[in-house]
């Protein structure tokens, strides 16, 4: 770490608790274009717990480029704007555990990378918020070194899959199929 | 008997007491663990505690992966105007009337590590009303509503990183997790930090609150340093003559899981 001056202690992490939606919940959170535009996708799935339960009070957000790879520097991420990309949203999960959000596809932000949402997840139970990412599936994916330093198993829980009309990808928080969770350097 | 609303008569059998989780809380504390995964930091909050018995299956099992942050993870969403009003730091002024309760106002700063003010950030927070009762359907806890009170600021701080909140106290708040559990008074905070590396959602808590030593929410944070960074200080200063309370709650961001280490913190880590 450099020479600050100050070396400040990190506030610590709590849950959302289950009513995060009275703070967190706003309309249109989960269209980041709006649903049926032009090049809108949608990509959803479902939060999961160590059981392969549904997590019924949970939140999705997801931070991404716009289609060309450009990081957004556009308000709107809470009060849409259909002619302007924020590139956030965020997505409670449902009695089923099902998230999902209508976007446009990310761009790599630098050539031959791997295009990918930047993900936290929060629910009531967990803690802390964690860090994942959500892969556009590409062959870039098998070249990324970090993709390729993960067992075949862990570094299928950080690729979507291909469905009609957009991407599935699911969120285990814990167990067997548990999804890779990121610290950052 | 009959005075007891029948919601808190109705806890299944066996469910534990607060000596029950009192006990996991202080067989915890003792062992003075941080987790078994390097990737957290010495001060993170335990993602693996089951005295809070929500935490058991939702808390991953493996340790973090360790990467590099790539660009957009550098970046966080441009939250404007356009997003929040300005009127939305202040809770009690959003319905016709004057909500009931003790006003206070919440101030504080948003900072990294090093000290520098983050600025332009959004801050959301929710809380209970002044009987301890959140604004949800789902919600059985059987305090009166508000109807003056809904729970719900957003603000963006400001060049200083400083943000303001008026609002009202929260009331305690009983919850399923054991026999006669009550969550400390608390008002949650969703931040955003200059990298979307820095998301933190947490839960600020009020000075003197005997709740917080039974609490395996708050207790999740093992070090005493951890415990002070979520509970506001009464600052006489901000208090404002004959109209409210004030609260100072400054907000570090961690640029990473990794970045901080126990080693940096000095040999004070914990008391």
């Amino acid at each position: 770490m450099s020479t600050a001056k100050a070396n400040l202690y990190p506030t610590a992490d709590q849950t959302v608790g289950p009513y995060y939606a009275i703070g967190m919940a706003y309309p249109l959170s989960e269209e980041i274009v709006p649903a049926g535009s032009v090049g809108s996708i949608v990509l959803s799935g479902y939060l999961y717990d160590g059981d392969g339960a549904p997590v019924p009070d949970g939140v999705v957000e997801i931070w991404q480029t716009d289609a060309d790879g450009n990081v957004p520097r556009e308000s709107g991420g809470l009060v849409r704007k259909p002619e302007t990309f924020s590139g956030f949203g965020r997505s409670g999960s449902d009695d089923e555990g099902r998230w999902g959000f209508t976007t446009l596809l990310p761009a790599p932000t630098e050539p031959g990378k791997p295009a990918f949402f930047a993900v936290t997840v929060f629910a009531r139970g967990l803690l802390s918020r964690l860090h994942t990412r959500i892969y556009v599936p590409s062959p870039a994916t098998d070249a990324d070194p970090f993709l390729s330093g993960l067992s075949p198993e862990r570094r299928a829980t950080l690729i979507a899959t291909e469905v009609v009309g957009g991407l599935r990808h699911d969120i285990h928080l814990q167990g067997e199929k548990e999804t890779v969770f990121l610290a950052f350097n | 008997m009959d005075d007891i609303p029948k919601s808190a008569a109705n806890y299944p059998p066996g469910h534990p007491t607060q000596a029950d989780i009192s006990a996991e809380i202080a067989d915890i504390a003792k062992n003075k663990p941080t987790s078994s995964d390097p990737n957290w930091g010495a001060h993170r909050t335990l993602v693996d505690y089951p005295p809070y018995r929500s935490s058991i299956l939702r808390h991953p099992s493996a340790n973090l992966e360790l990467v590099d942050p790539e660009t957009i993870e550098l970046a966080s969403p441009a939250f404007g105007d356009r997003d929040v009003h300005w009127t939305e730091f202040d809770l009690t002024q959003q319905v016709n009337g004057e909500p009931q309760g003790e006003r206070i106002i919440v101030t504080g700063k948003l900072m990294d590590a090093d000290g520098r003010p983050v600025a332009g950030q959004l801050l959301e927070i929710w809380q209970a009303n002044a009987g301890g009762r959140y604004r949800q359907k789902k919600e059985r806890h059987p305090a009166p509503l508000d109807p003056n009170f809904n729970g719900v600021g957003r603000v963006l701080t400001g060049a200083d990183g400083e943000y303001k909140f008026v609002t009202i106290k929260p009331g305690a708040y009983p919850w399923p997790n054991h026999v006669n559990a009550w969550r400390p008074a608390h008002i949650h905070f969703s931040v955003f930090g200059s990298q979307f590396t820095q998301r933190i959602v947490t839960q600020m808590y009020f000075p003197g609150d005997q709740l917080m030593p039974l609490d395996p929410i708050f207790q999740s944070i093992t070090s005493a340093k951890g415990q002070k960074s979520l509970i506001a200080d009464y600052d006489h200063d901000v208090t404002v003559p004959n109209w409210a309370l004030g609260y100072r709650w400054d907000i570090v961001l961690n640029g990473s899981n990794r970045t901080w280490r126990a080693s940096e913190d000095g040999p004070e880590e914990d008391e």
